[in-house]
């Protein structure tokens, strides 16, 4: 039971090199669980070794319980970390693997018996005890590898992509397996993914990184609802959100996006309005779920015709492809009011949950506006998803 | 099988190839065939019979005067080359451990130039490594000699070593660590448990290439000391007296029979562990 902070956390490997980390701040309370998400090579499993202290920082400070453990070798550190091959030792059974951390730290055999029980009764591996790894599937693997962490009861667990060499349903099992464990350990947690619906699922905060650098750090609904650029916006969520790069035109004081069709056009007013984004390229960013199909009877949001260029039913939804300003624009529909291929549909979007991006920079713009925005209108939109 | 798939596969190829391969067998079991038989001939035998042909009297005359001979040298050969293979072994694993796991700047460069002990003759050593064996006070000692093997044949532990470890994740050695355990608990609790197969590789390489061994041998030792080989080179080459091939194929034999019991023992081992890492790195 911990906290965990990172301060100004720097990581090269040589002079001239680029930075592997750079600048890396944040901070988590006791028990909460954190996940470093990102693409590969963004620096998320480098840091994760970093606060392991298999690897040293360059510049800054890891604090542990507010302590300083920037120079601390690993055994000092007392934490426990899962790997992604699991790295369970070979030659050594499931008991003397998960025994294996506690021997070395000279703790008594009766403590040591009654530890290695509690562990393979809280995973349910009491039968697989005296089975050597290469005897054990991908999953049970994956539980022995938990269990040695568990044994241990350090302040903090790191989770180095656990999940990812596991099928896909086993993963979906243990994913929420992991949530409940945490839940009932209310241990304090670090886990690194490229898997964003592990991020969003399993995280009470998320960092979100890029090329060594941390692009937005907040809990999952804030990192879904409210990105800071357009890399967050685009790598969290799936399908992921839509991009149509435009000129907003003014109109009556106000900003608006023109979107088009080909057979339709339609202005969506937008919260925004700083003066002098009209003359700027910029990037609109809508999530497929908040586009909706627009009722009978007018309720006043935008309605724009198109027509259908592709459908890809995954079963609870239907994706529904359109083609909007020469972009190929994905809504989420369900699956019982999802058109044909060739046929046309009115489509609403709701202007408050659009997002505006800086098309240079990707960063993104009107950020309180559309924030205040949002709150007000969230009821609304939950109604429209609903039919 | 089917019957069809049966005939098919006693084809006129087949035939051929089996052919082929048992006229090689059996040109490579001559000279083995052509010693057996001359060891346990009378010399009046072999000066009168053809070199194939069966001993008109079978005696073991020949083993006996040849053990007697080389005796003590095969004892002498055992002195130098289980000591020389354990400890060269042992260097070996230790070395291989380092510089796959607990890689330092430079490390690489010191593998590359390690590798050019595996391509030096022997010629090219023997007078710095007795020159060195002088400055120690190792001269014609079965220590020094030991220790000029252990050092030559270091190239070679620490390679095959090397090349297998490579090919064990580094995630082990990371989760060893954060289990509190140390540089040495990691090698003898983690790693050499499972280096079997390499181990087995590098004891019948080492063996070998020491129990076989001449030129270190009678460079580096002299007189009683001398490993078996050098005594057998000293039994065939004699000019004096009448030529007991007998005993001469007998000790050929009992030179070369701790080998190929070697080979036989743990020969499986062999092919399996010098392909390992072979793929990756």
């Amino acid at each position: 039971m911990a906290t965990l902070e990172l301060r100004n956390v720097n990581k090269t490997y040589g002079a001239g090199l680029p930075d592997t980390l750079k600048n890396i701040e944040l901070s988590i309370k006791d028990g909460e669980f954190l996940i470093l998400v990102g693409p590969s090579g963004c620096g998320k499993s480098t840091l994760m070794n970093c606060i392991a202290g298999l690897e040293n920082i360059t510049g800054g400070a890891i604090m542990i319980d507010d302590q300083d453990v920037s120079g601390m070798s690993p055994k000092d550190r007392d934490i426990a970390m899962v790997f992604q091959s699991y790295a369970l030792y070979p030659t050594m059974s499931v008991r003397e693997n998960i025994e294996f951390g506690l021997k070395i730290r000279k703790m008594a055999q009766s403590a040591i018996d009654e530890e290695v029980a509690r562990v393979a009764k809280l995973l349910q591996i009491e039968h697989l005890l005296n089975r050597k790894p290469g005897q054990l599937s991908g999953g049970q693997q994956q539980r022995v590898a938990m269990g040695r962490a568990l044994a241990r009861r350090p302040k903090i667990y790191l989770f180095d992509e656990p999940l990812s060499n596991l099928d896909a349903k086993l993963r979906v099992e243990m994913r929420t397996e992991m949530k409940l464990m945490h839940q009932r350990l209310k241990t304090t947690t670090v886990y690194v993914t490229h898997d964003q619906i592990e991020a969003m699922t399993l995280g009470d905060k998320v960092a979100v990184m890029k090329d060594g650098i941390i692009q937005q750090f907040g809990t999952p609904k804030q990192i879904y609802n409210d990105p800071a650029n357009l890399f967050v916006a685009s790598f969290i969520g799936s399908p992921p959100m839509n991009f149509i790069g435009l000129r907003l035109k003014r109109q009556d004081g106000r900003l608006m996006a023109v979107l088009d069709s080909g057979q339709a056009r339609c202005e969506l007013p937008l919260g925004v309005q700083d003066a002098g984004l009209e003359e700027r390229d910029v990037i609109v960013g809508i999530r497929p779920e908040q586009i909706m199909l627009a009722p009978h009877e007018a309720n006043g949001l935008p309605t724009l015709r198109a027509e259908v260029k592709v459908t890809e039913p995954t079963g609870p939804d239907t994706l529904v492809f359109v083609q909007l300003n020469d972009v190929k624009v994905c809504c989420r529909l369900a699956p019982d009011v999802a058109p044909q291929v060739g046929e046309s549909l009115n489509l609403q979007f709701d202007p408050a949950k659009v997002l505006l991006f800086d098309a240079q920079t990707g960063e993104r713009l009107g950020v309180g506006a559309a924030l205040s925005a949002q709150d007000s209108r969230g009821d609304n939109v939950a109604q429209f998803k609903g039919r | 099988m089917t019957s069809l798939a049966g005939k098919s596969a006693i084809s006129l190829s087949r035939i051929a190839i089996y052919a082929v391969l048992i006229f090689a067998v059996l040109l490579y079991l001559v000279p083995l065939v052509v010693m057996l038989l001359t060891s346990f001939k009378t010399p009046e035998d072999i000066s009168t019979g053809n070199l194939l042909s069966w001993p008109a009297v079978v005696t073991g005359i020949g083993w006996v005067k040849a053990w007697a001979t080389v005796d003590g040298y095969f004892w002498n050969s055992i002195k130098i080359t289980v000591p020389a293979v354990l400890v060269s072994t042992a260097i070996g694993a230790l070395n291989g451990y380092v510089l796959s796991m607990w890689r330092f700047r430079g490390s690489q460069l010191f593998f590359g130039l390690l590798l050019f002990g595996c391509f030096l003759p022997f010629q090219t050593v023997l007078l710095p490594a007795s020159f060195t064996l002088g400055k120690m006070g190792l001269a014609s000692t079965t220590t020094g000699l030991v220790f000029v093997h252990i050092v030559y044949g270091l190239a070679f532990t620490t390679l095959f070593f090397r090349n297998y470890y490579v090919s064990i994740p580094d995630a082990l050695v990371k989760a060893a660590r954060l289990d509190g355990a140390g540089f040495f608990t990691i090698f003898r609790m983690i790693i050499l448990p499972m280096s079997t197969p390499i181990i087995m590789v590098c004891l019948i390489w080492q063996f070998t290439q020491i129990w076989n061994d001449f030129l270190f041998g009678v460079v580096f030792s002299s007189g009683d000391s001398q490993p078996i080989t050098v005594a057998l080179n000293n039994l065939v080459n004699t000019s004096t007296g009448v030529k007991e091939y007998n005993v001469d194929m007998a000790a050929a034999m009992i030179a070369g029979l701790p080998t190929l019991l070697v080979y036989v023992v743990a020969g499986k081992y062999f092919v399996r562990g010098l392909t390992a890492g072979a793929v990756k790195g």
